[in-house]
């Protein structure tokens, strides 16, 4: 339960009534500009363009675990940080329980940033080395009105400390006293203390130890299940994807090729990327010793986006179709509800 | 050549490798490196502590060793020591290390130049950081591959393309004219790479070589890596907090926590059985495609990995251990073997 006493019964009435989507993303796009020799700017030669999203459309239910994955390069943080409007997208749309929310900016912007949180990969950079954890809980609680007096503070902080796993003691301390591992539950204890509709967690377990990994992998499991909480999932590693989430987009190279229920995604992939990524993953299981055929080549450029299927580049099945026509993300007749894929070969395969 | 007897020992022996018997064969020639009772301090604020412990580890002519543990186990520290890079203050305070013959321990600063560069090389996780970024690619090859005279300069820029040929960067003879931040982070590992091999080392150290670079990547590498050591006859330790990587690429396993070595073992017996605690607790953490029941908690190992400077007594691994008994805490740790090519640490395992 929330500090504030917000239950969960309330997200889950929300869930089950039957209305939409609680965050709608429509064909975002963002690009960035490449800076530019001053000769050539001179000459008027237009700057070159990073296309970092091209096109990403998503819809995240109430209390939903949505897994973004993908290689570096393929836009899964600028997404996140386009949620939460860190950046602004170029186009498209983004839609917060029904209402566009796309170009809300002040008072409404503060507001729609209390129902959506994001939680970064490197907690000791994302939290301020001169102030105590409890002042730090606490500016973020005081700054959406959540606390409105100093009597109440010292109660909401142990409450989300507690929600956290940590001890009431780690409000007097700073930063760099916790372990990586009590860091991230610090960010996520903060993340909390507005009392936000939506999580958005960007590679949060990437810097920590395996087993403290799994920790807090289970706390945000915990933390789902008991606030009601929607969560947008993003990791470049598909085992820790596979574990926490409910649906998942793969991304390559700014578009989703693939998105579809966890299970029938890594368990029948049906884009050759997909497929390529499950086989390159190292697992601990001996049986799954390397002898699938490596993807060859890296990942091209933002900068030269290949022509028709962004993938034919390193694709085993690539053929003439490939290279001329982008391939649309589609449902795939024959598989699961909401199982999507782009891509002109493999999904008709038999 | 002494890279073509070398060869010609492994593929010989390579029918076998697939059971070691590591202790049946211990001190005959197979033996490449040897450490005993290595020990690394560190000066803490009035104290010392060590970074690695007592550690025990043998390579053999074609092994892939994984040192596997979480940060602050020792891993790297131990693979520092073999070419004696431990960082300062940190020192090798007791042990020895065995490499073909002779001790490293006590080698002079002139002998370890001559012994890095020609007969154990090392690869870093961050491969920016160790190419220097005013020279070409090209011309720091090049000088590597004449560092001890004999060879022209049309001869080592000749072998310098193949090398970079070899290791699969595309279009080598335009490259050797890249400076490293033309490359992207594959490439550059490529180069380090490239660097490491040009002269026949007949032992290679691989420092979290791939944790920096995507799963397509980190494959090709590890591929690569493979290939290199039965081409040139080399063994490679590989140090790796990644169970996957170390299961994909290892022949034996080394698995450190709180720098003691806590079992060791050839891949499959020790990933298959597990019989310290630390191991099989650390395998069911990692997160498994093949279970992808969302929903189900992931078996998290409780509490954090352990300060070195304040270890509990006896086993480090106790005050986090499920099957903690009192007397945990007064066992010395040494390796003990569960069975031929296998040992733990752990006294108590075989008894529940």
């Amino acid at each position: 339960m929330y500090p504030n006493g917000q239950s969960r019964d309330s997200a889950f009435n929300y869930a089950s009534s039957g209305s939409g989507p609680i965050l709608r993303v429509r064909n975002l796009k963002k690009h960035f500009l490449v800076r530019q020799a001053l000769v050539d700017r001179i000459r008027g030669i237009p700057a070159p363009k990073v296309m970092a999203l091209d096109g990403v459309s998503f819809e995240l239910m109430p209390t939903e675990s949505l897994g973004i994955v993908g290689e570096s390069g393929c836009g899964k943080s600028t997404l996140a940080r386009c949620l939460v409007f860190l950046h602004r997208a170029d186009e498209g749309r983004i839609e917060f329980e029904g209402s566009d929310i796309t170009n809300s900016s002040g008072m409404e912007l503060r507001r729609v940033r209390g129902h959506m949180q994001m939680v970064f990969q490197d907690p000791y950079s994302s939290l301020n080395p001169r102030m105590t954890i409890g002042t730090a809980i606490a500016e973020a609680a005081r700054f959406h009105k959540k606390i409105l007096n100093d009597e109440n503070e010292d109660t909401y902080v142990r409450k989300l400390l507690q929600l956290t796993g940590l001890t009431p003691g780690t409000a007097l301390k700073r930063p760099h006293a916790l372990s990586g591992g009590q860091r991230q539950r610090v960010a996520l204890a903060r993340a909390l203390a507005v009392e936000p509709r939506i999580i958005i967690a960007d590679e949060i377990v990437s810097a920590l130890d395996v087993s403290i990994q799994a920790q807090i992998l289970n706390l945000l499991q915990e933390l789902r299940n008991e606030l009601g909480l929607a969560v947008v999932f993003i990791s470049h590693d598909l085992a820790v994807v596979a574990n926490t989430t409910d649906r998942v987009a793969v991304m390559y190279l700014g578009k989703i090729v693939e998105e579809g229920p966890t299970a029938a995604v890594f368990n029948e992939p049906q884009h050759p990327y997909t497929k390529a990524l499950i086989a390159a993953h190292p697992d601990p299981e001996m049986d799954s010793r390397m002898n699938s055929n490596p993807l060859r080549g890296e990942i091209p450029s933002l900068l030269a986006i290949p022509t028709g299927c962004r993938f034919q580049t390193r694709c085993t099945f690539a053929e003439e179709i490939c290279s001329r026509v982008e391939p649309q993300l589609l449902d795939l007749p024959k598989r699961a509800i909401g199982h999507k894929a782009a891509c002109h070969v493999m999904p008709f395969d038999g | 050549m002494r890279k073509i007897d070398d060869l010609a020992n492994l593929e010989s022996e390579s029918n076998s490798s697939a059971g070691f018997h590591l202790d049946s064969i211990k001190g005959t020639n197979r033996e490449l490196l040897s450490i005993q009772d290595l020990s690394v301090a560190f000066p803490s604020d009035d104290d010392v502590f060590l970074a690695a412990n007592k550690v025990n580890l043998t390579v053999e002519v074609g092994d892939v060793v994984g040192l596997v543990g979480e940060s602050g186990s020792g891993k790297s520290i131990t693979c520092r020591s073999i070419i004696r890079l431990v960082p300062r203050p940190g020192e090798i305070v007791s042990g020895s290390i065995m490499f073909k013959g002779r001790d490293l321990v006590g080698l002079s600063a002139s002998e370890l130049r001559k012994l890095r560069s020609s007969e154990i090389s090392m690869i870093f996780q961050d491969p920016t950081n160790c190419l220097n970024p005013v020279f070409t690619i090209g011309q720091e090859l090049i000088a590597i591959l004449s560092q001890f005279g004999g060879i022209s300069r049309s001869d080592a820029r000749r072998r310098g393309v193949e090398l970079f040929e070899r290791v699969g960067i595309p279009d080598a003879k335009r490259r050797m004219s890249s400076y490293p931040h033309e490359l992207s982070g594959g490439q550059r590992q490529r180069v380090m790479i490239a660097f490491a091999i040009a002269n026949h080392p007949s032992l290679l150290l691989a420092d979290e070589p791939t944790t920096a670079l995507d799963v397509t990547i980190q494959d090709q590498i590890l591929r690569l890596l493979l290939e290199l050591r039965s081409e040139i006859g080399m063994s490679i330790i590989l140090v790796s907090h990644d169970m996957g990587v170390i299961a994909h690429t290892c022949t034996k396993i080394a698995v450190m926590y709180g720098g003691h070595i806590v079992e060791s073992g050839s891949v499959q017996k020790v990933l298959k059985h597990p019989q310290h605690p630390y191991t099989q607790a650390l395998l069911s953490a990692v997160p498994r495609l093949a279970r992808n029941s969302n929903g189900s908690t992931l078996a998290a190992i409780m509490g954090s990995p352990p300060d070195l400077s304040a270890l509990p007594r006896g086993c480090p691994f106790g005050p986090r251990c499920k099957f903690v008994t009192e007397t945990c805490s007064e066992i010395s740790m040494h390796l003990d073997q569960v069975e031929p090519g296998h040992w733990s640490a752990c006294p108590f395992i075989r008894k529940r």
